[in-house]
């Protein structure tokens, strides 16, 4: 893991590709950023570092999506939703690997990794992360 | 200070609302600013009208950008200035606020600021894109989540906080349609019934079709000037007296509160100290209903209730045209149409109707004092504006 990759959206991404969930901690006031971010908007720092973030944590709500979307009419309808990880950060994404109907919240789920996407011809080329069940 | 007009509105103008066919938003813009002119004769709007704002969602729609200096040739408005501003579904609820900044600056006189959106040349799906795009794209958008889809998170998440019902949300929508059919302007002039609502297609669970504004094109626009030059053009002008606005983050994934938008509060709270007035000096609220839920939570963002009641709000009909604080007497959002950049300055048209009395059978009897609340997106920016009648 390269201490100088960039904190950006794309890296996030990069890591993900990798199979890795990475958020960027303030080396100043030690804030973590789920997505990173280049500035620390607590204390304005430009200092950052990566950390593994633990994927385990607890969906806060969810919903089922019946309309969706041009490029993801094929997949409707799909669950997606807020997970709360063990260290308090919140970040969406769809709900794969279980009935619609067992979905609650507070359940545990997740990060699982999707393979990197082939197809993607034009920007974005990032692949995606989901949460599943524990 | 409190109470003072900041400025002060002289006329109005709304288009039609609904699928409008074969109509350009250029087209729909002029047949808005054609009705505010009508209704003021002592307006020379060539002459008057020094500058416009107007707000303006997607070029996506119709493959045009470019709006503000548009709007004003087609509006007959060649050669003032002319600024278009986005913010989402709060486009016009801040050119409102830019039109009011640029009249109080003392630079302008008379400033019309209005909306517009054409919408229902495209399909559902595409539409669905479009309004997504005001979401945040890398974490939200990227992961299939729709515009229904994040206010479903806020329904799901007031549900199970507060056991709002999905009837509660069902009767928003009964009552809007009921407002709605009130109203000849409005997209949707029909009844709904509380079996309808609960029974029609799932969008974004727990979302259904009448939880859900509907695709619509329409324009609005209003003629603002200088206090003190109001009884010029009119004898009777509706004042504003309180204008707030703040912003939030664009993921409703970073925010503390699911149940709750904190610009709106915010915004809430400096229109009603600028205007010297608590919520229940209000006498009848536009709020931005995009889906039933929002309605419910903007009950309890703008303190018409406390945190948690708005589904027992709705259930007491308190916010019915027979209730002591009529909510959306138009249809709102979900009956008389939603077309995004028109909908601030849209709201605005209806309470300058209600506090003229020109609201017909919708008229709130002797409403004073009117407020208008305006989300963009899923509440990254909000504007909150109290108006009183003179």
């Amino acid at each position: 893991m390269s201490e100088e990759a960039p904190f950006t959206i794309e890296q996030f991404y990069k890591y993900v590709e990798q199979g890795k969930f990475m958020g960027g901690r303030c080396k100043k006031c030690g804030t973590i950023y789920l997505p990173p971010r280049s500035l620390c908007t607590k204390c304005f720092s430009k200092d950052f570092e990566w950390v593994e973030i633990s994927p385990k944590g607890k969906l806060l709500t969810y919903t089922i999506i019946h309309v969706a979307p041009v490029q993801f009419q094929s997949m409707a309808p799909y669950a997606v939703g807020i997970v709360q990880l063990e260290n308090g950060l919140k970040i969406p994404g769809m709900i794969r690997d279980v009935e619609h109907e067992k979905i609650e919240i507070g359940m545990e789920l997740q990060v699982g990794f999707e393979k990197p996407s082939v197809t993607a011809s034009q920007w974005p080329q990032w692949p995606r992360y989901y949460f599943k069940p524990v | 200070m409190k109470g003072k007009p900041l400025v002060s509105i002289i006329s109005a103008g709304l288009s039609k609302f609904g699928k409008l066919e074969g109509l350009y938003g250029r087209e729909i813009f002029a047949e808005a600013a054609k009705e505010a002119f009508d209704r003021c004769p002592n307006l020379d709007p060539n002459k008057d009208i020094q500058a416009l704002f107007v707000g303006h969602m997607g070029e996506s729609y119709e493959h045009q950008g470019h709006t503000g200096a548009t709007l004003a040739d087609w509006a007959g408005l060649l050669h003032i200035p002319a600024t278009r501003t986005e913010a989402a579904c709060a486009s016009s609820g801040v050119a409102l606020r830019a039109g009011i900044f640029a009249v109080l600056s003392g630079l302008y006189d008379v400033v019309m600021v209005g909306g517009v959106e054409k919408m229902t040349n495209r399909t559902t799906p595409e539409v669905t894109e479009f309004l997504a795009m005001a979401s945040d794209f890398p974490f939200e958008q990227w992961h299939g989540i729709t515009f229904p889809g994040l206010y479903a998170l806020m329904a799901t998440a007031h549900m199970h906080e507060y056991g709002t019902t999905e009837e509660q949300l069902a009767m928003v929508a009964v009552k809007n349609h009921h407002n709605g059919y009130l109203n000849p302007k409005a997209h949707m002039q029909k009844e709904v019934t509380l079996e309808k609502a609960l029974s029609s297609r799932m969008i974004a669970w727990p979302l259904k079709l009448y939880d859900c504004s509907p695709i619509t094109d329409g324009a609005s626009c209003l003629i603002i000037t200088k206090p003190e030059l109001a009884k010029k053009y009119t004898d009777t002008p509706v004042h504003i007296i309180g204008s707030g606005q703040a912003s939030d983050s664009i993921g409703i994934y970073e925010r503390e509160s699911f149940t709750s938008l904190i610009a709106a509060k915010i915004a809430a709270k400096q229109a009603y100290e600028m205007a010297g007035v608590t919520p229940k000096d209000i006498d009848v609220a536009e709020v931005h209903d995009c889906f039933t839920i929002a309605e419910i939570i903007a009950y309890e963002d703008l303190g018409f209730c406390k945190t948690g009641e708005g589904g027992r709000l709705i259930e007491s009909g308190e916010t019915t045209l027979e209730g002591n604080l009529p909510v959306n007497t138009s249809g709102g959002l979900k009956a008389k149409g939603h077309p995004v950049g028109a909908t601030g300055t849209a709201q605005a048209y209806e309470i300058y109707l209600q506090l003229t009395g020109q609201a017909d059978k919708r008229q709130v009897k002797d409403a004073r004092i009117g407020l208008a609340h305006n989300i963009g997106g899923s509440g990254a920016t909000a504007t909150v504006h109290i108006f009183r009648r003179e």
